[in-house]
């Protein structure tokens, strides 16, 4: 690598993630997107970003979208780099071959290639279909993401790869091999934080893989940070946190009707899944209701946990008091938050979390669990651990009752959020790349 | 000479529709208009309307010699006649002929009975009501949502007046005994109690299409030696089942309509064999002893108890808040809230939530239209919150409320006094003005 000359013009970088707006379904696409808009402010980087599939509809600003889906990869001979940080290229036959359906599939394999062979399967235009989700095959998607990653970083020649969570390490790793480019990857989430600490040995081994032939790795909270090192024996020195930002939120309101009850309103937003500790959400709400009747709790979202949290407030015979209202699309949330008094992040563990810096724009205090990220730079807002539901309780009952303690957190907290901007986030993230380059 | 006791249910719940937290305070308006609409036109043309017409025709044909009971509960009705006006002509039509008997219910088929005896008797005394502007018959015997029925549920009816009540031949409760006598009552003997025999039921309600069944095909012919063979001694066999039978459960192209006229043209000419009306029963047969049931029983699943209606927690919670309104529902004088706390209190929306099924998607899920009996709570929770809230403000509970509804109707009458003083003011000042001009004139 050719470090010096480089840093004096453009720093190119080019990006793997699995998803960007308007097809988000979680926190990842969120947060890819609010820092590549904040990279884009910063003059002397050239960005290109990748996702699996563009639908062709997506805004990048000031960036270049490439979608993994809209590659051909009808090349029959291409070069990689086997492993190590080795400078040396072999020229060897392809190891993938594509072929379009089941019957060509056959014929192909009727025919003798080594056994290091792969096989692709592609549309017509000898091209990887991506859904670019999270449902079945998504290893196997993962898998032909990587192949074409290889492609595309030949193509477009960059100084930095930027690999964003465990989906798209292995495209990263190909990446940084094909090109012998520095690799950089971002950690939002471990397995550990999804499971709830029952990984799944396969993700494991992915994620692992890619910290491990990382040069450097970014984590979004000091929290992840010591997981990274802690679970997956990373040294520190190699770790660097990040916070994440929040875009402004828009004000716009969606289809919901107005608030129509007069009680105070409690909510919970997210999935409902054992990392955001929804069942402690409502023993909480339980404490709350047996000192004062006049409030309601709303848990939106959906997940695993979901019947099991219903049947627990028909158990505690609170059901009356305790709405679900399952996922809310776009704007509705705005509308949620404009009808709730304080909201909840009671997450076992939460990398980062950005839903209560957007409800804090939005002028709602919020309690979260000293077992997330965001918990580590904010000030306004009530932190209690998530399995102290008596603390939880109390912070509610506290907030809902004494309007004086609501109503700092809600001028206080909109000052505070509004600190937090993505170009922030985005000029430490240079300063990654440029501690590399040096090293380099 | 054995009676045939023929007993058919007809029952319609008003469905809610999807509604949200969103919705509470802010739309009252609960009903899934289209669903039930289309459900009753749908089962009102394969049912109702093709067997009420050969009901017609068999009681023309025989006379006073063919005979039958009918429960219809009060929101069925109020349903046909929004949807399906037709199926409450073709009723008074064959109530004309004279041999149909009318039973009492619960207005709403509800689950009253197993907790106010003030609701309860409101919602048959409702029904009955409604009896009695429909088709002009006061009902004397009372059959219960479901067949429930305990010692304490018939003793609590006998207090209503009525001479008997239907319920399920229970087989743990019956023991080595026959359902096919006429029994009593274990607290009061004046209440009759008849008993269904399931398994003949059974044969034409659940079994008659189904291939896979030893007996099938299911001819009158075959049926009637069934009913021949029943012990000599015996009385009256009671053949209770849903009237949806004919024509939806064991559809029309199975031959359940010309195998119910076979099988009524072979009883009136048997021998043994006579149709008799439940009052009829009550009124001809001596009782053969007591039947004691100490626990509520019903004519579902192979345990014959309440678990499918309050069989897990959610449903026993949406159970205890319906009802823990029940007081201020009393106090409350607005017909709005009583017509939706009488389609509230259904107990279709208890079976939605039932998760005794849930796992092999059995009969149950196919008569509910939510996806998961969680999301039957939800929605029914919703609602019931939404109604409270309305309930509140025509009836107050706290004493915040009390004095919001006192100020309320303080101010009413201020503004009505004030009303009326304007009112004099103005004839006042009309009567001086004529003074005037009057004086002017002279």
């Amino acid at each position: 690598m050719d470090a010096t000359g480089k840093l004096e013009d453009q720093m190119k970088v080019l990006m793997f993630g699995w998803e960007f707006p308007p097809h988000i379904s979680g926190g990842l696409g969120t947060a890819c997107y609010g820092l590549t808009k904040g990279m884009a402010e910063i003059e002397d980087i050239d960005l290109t970003f990748v996702v699996p599939r563009a639908f062709g509809d997506e805004d990048p600003s000031r960036m270049k979208l490439i979608g993994a889906n809209n590659i051909p990869i009808n090349r029959t001979t291409f070069s990689f780099n086997d492993g190590d940080n080795t400078m040396e290229y072999l020229e060897v036959d392809s190891p993938i071959l594509p072929y379009v359906n089941e019957d060509e599939f056959w014929i192909l394999k009727s025919k003798r290639y080594s056994s290091q062979t792969k096989f692709v399967e592609t549309d017509e235009n000898s091209k990887i279909e991506f859904s670019g989700g999270y449902g079945p095959g998504l290893l196997k998607e993962i898998r032909d993401y990587a192949l074409v990653a290889r492609l595309i970083a030949e193509d477009n020649p960059c100084d930095i790869i930027h690999a964003h969570d465990w989906l798209t390490y292995p495209a990263g790793i190909a990446a940084s091999r094909a090109t012998g480019k520095p690799l950089v990857i971002h950690v939002h989430a471990t397995d550990f934080d999804r499971s709830g600490g029952d990984v799944n040995p396969r993700v494991y081994a992915i994620e692992r893989e890619g910290m491990e032939a990382a040069d450097k790795i970014i984590t979004v909270s000091n929290l992840t940070r010591k997981m990274v090192v802690e679970k997956y024996g990373i040294p520190p020195e190699k770790v660097v946190t990040v916070y994440n930002a929040v875009e402004s939120v828009n004000h716009e309101k969606g289809t919901l009707p107005p608030k129509g009850v007069n009680d105070k309103v409690v909510t919970f937003l997210g999935r409902i899944t054992m990392q955001k500790g929804p069942g402690y959400f409502v023993e909480a709400a339980y404490l709350v209701l047996k000192k004062m009747q006049n409030a309601r709790f709303v848990m939106a979202g959906s997940g695993d946990m979901m019947n099991e949290m219903i049947a627990r407030t028909a158990a505690l015979g609170i059901a009356d008091k305790f709405h679900f209202t399952g996922f809310l699309k776009g704007n509705d949330v705005n509308d949620l938050f404009s009808m709730t008094d304080v909201f909840v992040m009671p997450s076992v563990s939460e990398p980062f979390g950005i839903v209560p810096l957007e409800a804090m724009q939005l002028n709602v205090p919020v309690i979260i669990s000293n077992q997330s990220g965001v918990s580590e730079i904010l000030k306004h807002a009530i932190k209690i651990d998530f399995w102290d539901t008596y603390a939880m309780a109390d912070a509610i009952y506290g907030v809902l009752n004494y309007t004086s303690l609501a109503q700092h957190f809600k001028t206080a907290g909109k000052t505070e959020v509004e600190e937090l901007k993505w170009t922030h986030s985005a000029r430490e993230v240079r300063k990654v790349y440029e501690s590399i380059l040096k090293e380099n | 000479m054995k009676s045939i006791c023929l007993f058919f249910q007809i029952h319609q719940p008003f469905r809610h529709r999807r509604y949200r937290f969103f919705d509470i305070g802010n739309d009252h308006y609960y009903y899934d208009d289209y669903s039930n609409e289309s459900i009753i036109r749908n089962i009102a043309d394969k049912s109702y309307l093709p067997a009420n017409k050969l009901l017609l025709d068999l009681a023309k044909k025989m006379g006073n010699k063919f005979k039958v009971a009918f429960s219809i509960t009060g929101v069925a009705l109020e349903q046909f006649e929004l949807y399906a006006p037709d199926v409450i002509e073709s009723f008074q039509k064959l109530t004309k002929t004279g041999c149909v008997e009318f039973l009492a219910e619960t207005y709403s088929h509800s689950l009253s009975s197993l907790k106010d005896i003030d609701a309860f008797t409101d919602q048959v005394k409702k029904h009955d009501d409604q009896i009695f502007r429909l088709f002009g018959q006061k009902p004397r015997v009372f059959r219960n949502t479901e067949m429930i029925y305990s010692d304490e549920i018939g003793e609590k009816v006998a207090k209503l007046g009525y001479s008997a009540m239907l319920t399920e031949g229970a087989k743990h409760i019956l023991g080595w005994k026959s359902p096919d006598y006429l029994y009593v009552n274990a607290i009061n003997p004046r209440l009759k109690v008849l008993m269904r025999n399931y398994k003949l039921s059974d044969d034409i309600g659940f079994r008659f299409s189904d291939k896979n069944w030893d007996k099938y095909p299911l001819t009158a012919e075959k049926y009637v030696s069934w009913l021949e063979k029943v012990g000599e001694k015996e009385e009256v066999i009671n053949l209770f089942m849903g009237y949806d039978s004919f024509g939806t459960r064991q559809p029309k192209e199975a031959g359940i309509f010309d195998f119910l006229k076979a099988l009524a043209e072979q009883v009136v000419k048997s021998d043994t064999l006579r149709f008799s009306t439940p009052s009829e029963v009550v009124d001809e047969l001596q009782p053969i002893s007591v039947v004691s049931v100490p626990h509520a029983i019903s004519w579902s699943d192979e345990e014959r108890d309440l678990s499918a209606w309050l069989g897990n927690e959610m449903q026993k919670e949406a159970f205890e808040k319906l009802y823990a309104m029940k007081e201020q529902m009393a106090r409350c004088t607005n017909a709005e809230l009583h017509k939706d706390w009488n389609y509230l209190q259904a107990s279709d929306h208890f079976f939605y939530m039932s998760t005794k099924y849930f796992s092999d998607g059995d009969r149950h899920r196919s008569y509910s239209h939510f996806d998961s009996p969680y999301e039957a709570f939800i929605n029914y929770m919703n609602v019931l919150s939404d109604f409270k809230i309305r309930l509140n403000t025509h009836v107050p509970e706290s004493e915040v409320e009390n004095e919001i509804a006192l100020l309320h109707r303080m101010l009413e009458e201020k503004e009505e006094k004030i009303k009326k003083m304007e009112a004099d003011l103005r004839r006042l000042q009309k009567t001086k003005r004529q003074k005037t001009t009057s004086r002017k004139k002279k």
